[in-house]
């Protein structure tokens, strides 16, 4: 009840047309720089903290959950259509929607990306409003013991990502891991394959990989094979909206990816790619139209969106009531709040209500906004495939050509990129999948890290992974996501060989 | 005759300037991210330069990457430049020496110490250690005590390092848990995951103020007025540590040129508007200029080399 009048507070505070107009703002910005490749939200709010300084706190805040919401939905756009996603919590979005683009249901992956991003932005804005204090208790459990079991279970999900030829898929993701070692070893701060070069000290950005390997390495495969070919502008047919159909198989993948990805966003070191891995893993295992997986199965792009968008909201949990940063974006906006010498955390509800209720009512009016915003919008974003591809293809160079520079305005990194990007040429060109390598290069580091971390804390005891309760669940959890389906598999066979029929797999 | 007039005119703005003692345009390299620490410190010395008209037009550029070291090369070669400075500081004094940077502190021309913030040692509010003393004590029989803070070789690690040797413990066998920046170290510790934690006093204050963390020491010299705890120094063990900001300029500029740059910062420093800005992100106050820092700079590196030494990071 105290809930309700505050939050009903902080309507009054994010109505006003003045604060109105600061999240409309927000929401176009960041719709924009969700869908430019590399600009990211995070570089974005920290460009304005200089030029907000002057306003009103709220009306900043507003302005940056706008942005915030904002980037999550633009960042599916570019995925869906042009499978040159602009961060990495939409490489799933770009494979599976991507698919759905080619066979001219574009609009309707758009779509339930929307739709899904809204329900999620708005079911996980529900869950911070109401058991944030006890998200924050449960999530303080997870130590580096459990975050080690839980790379693991991601890891599992690079099973559904791998494509036809397991071997290949091995091949990307070994290529990812060995990425995500470069650079000083946070653990014993040695550098490791910097090649002398202090520019690879912090590691190789995973932004970098990913608009290398999909936005650079697309646009060479695309520029190859046009050569001598008489372009053809893409064309869509069918139905531009959603169908019957689609609906009916949407609405269950939103509500679980968003019961995934809230919690992963609400964990201190849990982050927004996991729990999309995780989703696509679930929808594949879940679907009665499993054949489609990799060929546009919209269920694959309903649950890792809704997933997204549900870790976006969970983020703000412990960065508002612990003042924990759990993403960059989210370290920014620390950095905002002690702009205005404010300290977010346990006391910042009590000192500051109408700053916080107003932010959150916010985060409701926003993801309104930004539905009204996207959904029309769709229509209008799939004419952007009938730009000549040239053309299109030229453009999309430019702006990941600028995205990136703007991470560290680093030449070294643009080299980089450009050799990313023609690794990424030649996984195409051979078939080998890009989207496990970026798996690699996120799930890595942190798996590493935090199995060392445990074993220091533990003092070298290995067995510290199944004496601790939760630890020792998720790791359940995986091996029965590894041994199930083959147990089940054999048991059919079984069934089936004693009912006399001849066994398929 | 174009040229003759421009040339007149640069001759007259710069006789202008150079009577009313203001510094021309100045840029600022951040040798950071935009939101970070040295960014802060950087477009807060921007506003007051600017506002009280101390120098013309001041801007803030950003050049990050490994602990500032990148930054520091690029400054390096701008050799003569009096126009440009950059935010700097332990930390950039750490990370010289654990990524054994080429590019070092030796020829930069030291302009001043601004500002600075103390670190705490933190234990969760049910933790069984009440006071620093308990803790040495615990840290002695077991030197794996699992102890938290930011990346290795960083601020919190020199801390830790600097405090086992003040409590006769051999660094070298401490348990330093790095983690990656202040808030998930505070959320190792809220949720019991280690025995204590390190970190900048701003990355604990609302939990410390609420009562979730217990602060054992603080690393200022005397007690900081607002911050409900106790100097290490008096808890038994000798040592002192400020995470200091301060402010360079490039090699081989006149001595005039680091005259003028200094006044600027001293006429910025006694600007009521800069001491506002202290209060209001909570900075301490660590301001030196010309020769006292020159003389700081060189004892603080000589002093964190040894550290890194102790705790085995820099050979």
């Amino acid at each position: 009840m105290e809930t309700l009048t505050a939050l009903l507070g902080g309507f009054e505070t994010a109505l006003t047309p003045q604060n109105l107009l600061f999240a409309l703002i927000g929401a176009v910005l960041g719709t924009a720089v969700g869908v430019l490749p590399g600009i990211g939200p995070a570089l974005t709010v920290a460009l304005l903290l200089p030029v907000t300084l002057k306003m009103p706190p709220v009306s900043a805040f507003i302005m940056f959950a706008g942005i915030y919401y904002g980037a999550m939905f633009g960042g599916s756009t570019t995925s869906i259509l042009l499978k040159t996603p602009g961060e990495s919590a939409s490489i799933v979005t770009a494979m599976e929607g991507n698919q759905m683009a080619r066979r001219g249901r574009g609009a309707a992956a758009l779509a339930t990306a929307a739709i899904g991003s809204f329900l999620a932005g708005t079911i996980g804005t529900l869950a911070l409003t109401f058991a944030a204090p006890a998200m924050v208790t449960f999530a303080l459990k997870f130590g580096p013991a459990e975050y080690f079991a839980l790379t693991v279970l991601a890891f599992t999900a690079v099973s559904a990502l791998l494509g036809s030829s397991p071997l290949r898929g091995l091949v990307s993701l070994f290529f990812g891991l060995g990425l995500g070692l470069v650079g000083t070893d946070l653990q014993t701060g040695q550098a490791r394959f910097d090649l002398g070069r202090p520019e690879l000290l912090d590691g190789i950005d995973v932004v970098t990989v990913v608009v290398g390997l999909f936005a650079v390495g697309e646009t060479l495969y695309v520029a190859s094979k046009l050569r001598g070919v008489q372009d053809a502008v893409m064309t869509f047919r069918g139905r531009v909206g959603m169908t019957r159909a689609d609906w009916a198989r949407s609405w269950k993948p939103w509500l679980r990816g968003t019961l995934l990805g809230f919690p992963f966003g609400a964990l201190p070191a849990g982050g927004a790619e996991m729990p999309t891995f995780l989703s696509y893993l679930l929808e594949k295992r879940l679907s009665r139209h499993k054949d489609e997986f990799g060929k546009g199965a919209i269920e694959g792009v309903a649950g890792p969106e809704a997933a997204n968008n549900a870790a976006a909201a969970g983020v703000l949990v412990p960065l508002l009531s612990l003042g924990l940063p759990t993403s960059a974006t989210a370290a920014i906006l620390l950095a905002a709040f002690q702009q205005y010498g404010l300290q977010p955390g346990p006391l910042l509800f009590q000192s500051n209500p109408a700053l916080v209720w107003g932010l959150i009512a916010s985060l409701y009016v926003g993801n309104v906004m930004l539905l009204v915003l996207n959904l029309p919008l769709a229509k209008v974003w799939v004419r952007l495939l009938e730009i000549p591809r040239p053309l299109l293809y030229g453009g999309i160079l430019v702006f990941a050509t600028l995205g990136v520079y703007s991470l560290n305005s680093s030449v070294f990194d643009l080299v980089l990129l450009y050799l990313i990007g023609l690794a990424g040429f030649a996984m195409r060109r051979f078939d080998i999948p890009v989207a496990p390598a970026i798996v690699g290069m996120i799930l890595g580091p942190i798996a590493e890290q935090q199995f060392r971390r445990a074993l220091a804390i533990s003092q070298g005891e290995y067995s510290v992974f199944l004496t601790r309760p939760l630890s020792a669940v998720i790791l359940v959890l995986v091996a029965l996501v590894l041994v199930g389906p083959p147990v089940a598999r054999w048991w059919a066979a079984r069934r089936a060989a004693r009912a006399g029929e001849p066994s398929r797999t | 005759m174009k040229k003759a007039i421009l040339l007149a005119a640069v001759v007259l703005t710069g006789a202008l300037s150079a009577s009313a003692q203001t510094l021309g345009n100045l840029r600022i390299m951040a040798p950071a991210s935009p939101g970070g620490g040295w960014d802060q410190t950087s477009r807060a010395i921007q506003q007051v330069l600017q506002d009280n008209k101390i120098t013309g037009a001041v801007q803030v550029f950003n050049v990050p990457g490994a602990g500032g070291t990148i930054g520091l090369a690029q400054l390096l070669n701008s050799k003569g430049d009096g126009n440009l400075l950059m935010t700097m500081g332990l930390v950039m004094v750490g990370a010289i020496q654990t990524n054994r940077s080429k590019a070092t502190l030796d020829r930069v021309t030291p302009i001043a110490r601004l500002t600075g913030e103390y670190e705490v040692l933190v234990v969760p509010a049910e933790s069984k250690y009440r006071t620093m003393a308990d803790l040495v004590a615990a840290w002695k029989q077991n030197p794996g005590l699992p102890i938290a803070g930011g990346s290795a070789g960083g601020t919190d690690h020199i801390l830790v390092g600097l405090l086992a040797d003040a409590g006769g413990i051999d660094p070298t066998k401490i348990n330093y848990v790095p983690f990656s920046g202040g808030g998930e170290t505070l959320a190792a510790v809220l949720g019991n995951q280690v025995a204590a934690g390190v970190a900048g006093y701003g990355e604990f204050e609302a939990q410390i103020k609420a009562g979730k963390l217990r602060a054992l020491g603080i690393s200022s010299k005397k007690r900081v007025k607002g911050i409900d705890a106790p100097t290490f120094v008096e808890g038994g063990l000798n040592v002192e540590l400020a995470n200091w900001r301060g402010i360079v300029a490039p090699p081989g500029i006149s001595a005039q040129e680091k005259q003028a740059l200094v006044a600027a910062l001293d006429r910025m420093h006694a600007s009521k508007e800069w001491k506002d800005t202290l209060a209001k992100r909570n900075w301490e106050d660590l301001y030196q200029s010309g020769s006292k820092f020159d003389v700081f700079l060189k004892v603080e590196q000589s002093r964190i080399n040894k550290v890194l030494k102790n705790i085995g990071l820099v050979k």
